[in-house]
């Protein structure tokens, strides 16, 4: 049994506002729970990586081209920041990574959808990196040292991912008649699974009153999708284009859009596996993974043979 | 062989000259030369970076932070180490 006097302490330091380090003291349970939520951040990173990554040789300009490249370079340094997060709570990468392959981790299920046209492209920058940051700006403020910090660092950079997303989609909007119905499109198909991507909704997912009192949840899954549901209607209504939510309208009482149902059914087919990409992606993983492995053999042999020579000389 | 992910190496960034490096995070890479390229894309992306050093995760020791007040508790009851221990009387310069 754990100390009680230890998860008093704990709790007092987490109220306090002050953060828990990696060498700290901290309940089996708040360890565990912080290992999923990091490592499930981290895999969706990585994964991210591969829709986006599907347009980086058709890009419609040099300048979008040079964009999407350090755009994809950045979610790739976010996994990396993640992992290494992760890591301070006593796991390793390569067990982190064994279990994406073998599906036993998760991540995010909006990498599931194809990116099927160049406007999708803006639509993933502005509505999926635009859910994001709504996400971690909160996570940032959370109890773990390595992961706020790293929430931090990923935020600022994620502003970017945002804007450069919805600066495609006001081109587009601004553009012909066809641009502007690819735009439309693209929104219309990402949509949904953005408002899904934060997470079931609160009756369906009760947060654990000890998650968000030890500072690991810090605010409820509907509480982010309202945030980002006032913030991004009138975004799309500023390029002329329009939410596929018939149901969506704005409730001057309360300052707040209320919005049509949600189709859930849909969300958990693609956490459980069954979304339009979800072998796709897990296979261009693993793939990866096999293909990359005489690099990381090849390196290390490399560096003991350098190191030999070192000693010699 | 069995399947490395590559030793882990802790990261310290010179942001500007004339101060300190500081910990920013830690990189896996084969040696040395490949942490510090490693940690340049990683950490370095936005100018962030002057300096990078890196060290071997393994051979950094730490204090516990279990010891912590016992630790540190010497220096809590020297309060005459501080200038603001001393009463001086108004008016005298320079001290």
């Amino acid at each position: 049994m754990e100390d009680s006097k230890k998860i008093e302490e704990f709790e007092a330091k987490i109220a306090a506002g002050q953060k828990i380090e990696p060498k700290d003291w901290m309940p089996e349970a708040y360890r565990k729970q912080l290992i999923r939520m990091m490592s499930q951040h981290a895999h969706s990173e990585i994964v991210g990586m591969l829709p986006e990554g599907n347009w980086i040789t058709r890009a419609p300009s040099l300048r979008r081209k040079a964009i999407l490249l350090a755009k994809v370079q950045d979610e790739a340094g976010h996994g990396l920041y993640l992992y290494s997060a992760t890591e301070t709570l006593g796991i390793d990468r390569t067990e982190l990574l064994s279990q994406l392959h073998t599906g036993k981790a998760k991540y995010s299920s909006i990498f599931n959808y194809p990116t099927l046209t160049w406007a999708d492209i803006g639509a993933i920058g502005w509505l999926v990196d635009g859910a994001a940051i709504m996400n971690q700006t909160a996570l940032a403020r959370g109890s773990y040292g390595p992961y706020s910090r790293a929430m931090v660092r990923i935020c600022k950079e994620e502003s970017f991912h945002n804007r450069q997303g919805y600066e495609i989609m006001m081109h587009l909007a601004q553009g012909t008649p066809e641009q502007k119905e690819m735009a439309q499109d693209a929104l219309n198909r990402w949509w949904w699974p953005a408002i899904m991507m934060l997470g079931p909704s609160d009756d369906q997912s009760p947060n654990s009153e000890q998650l968000m009192r030890w500072k690991v949840k810090m605010e409820s899954n509907d509480a982010i999708r309202q945030r980002f549901i006032d913030r991004t209607v009138p975004q799309a209504e500023f390029i002329g284009l329009t939410i596929p939510d018939k149901d969506l309208k704005f409730d001057a009482a309360t300052g707040h859009y209320t919005h049509g149902p949600i189709n859930w059914e849909e969300f958990f087919e693609v956490i459980k596996g069954n979304g339009p990409c979800n072998a796709k992606r897990l296979k261009a993983r693993t793939d990866a993974d096999k293909k990359g492995r005489w690099v990381r053999e090849a390196a290390v042999a490399y560096a003991a043979k350098r190191e030999k020579e070192k000693l010699i000389a | 062989m069995s399947d490395t992910q590559w030793p882990l190496w802790e990261v310290f960034v010179q942001a500007n000259p004339g101060i300190p490096h500081k910990h920013v995070g830690n990189v896996h890479a084969a040696d040395a030369e490949m942490a510090i390229q490693n940690a340049r894309d990683v950490y370095t992306r936005r100018s962030e970076g002057i300096s990078i050093w890196v060290v071997p995760a393994a051979a950094i020791s730490a204090s516990s932070p279990e010891d912590q007040g016992a630790f540190f508790e010497p220096s809590n009851d020297k309060p005459y180490r501080h200038p603001t221990f001393y009463k001086i009387p108004e008016g005298v310069k320079y001290l």
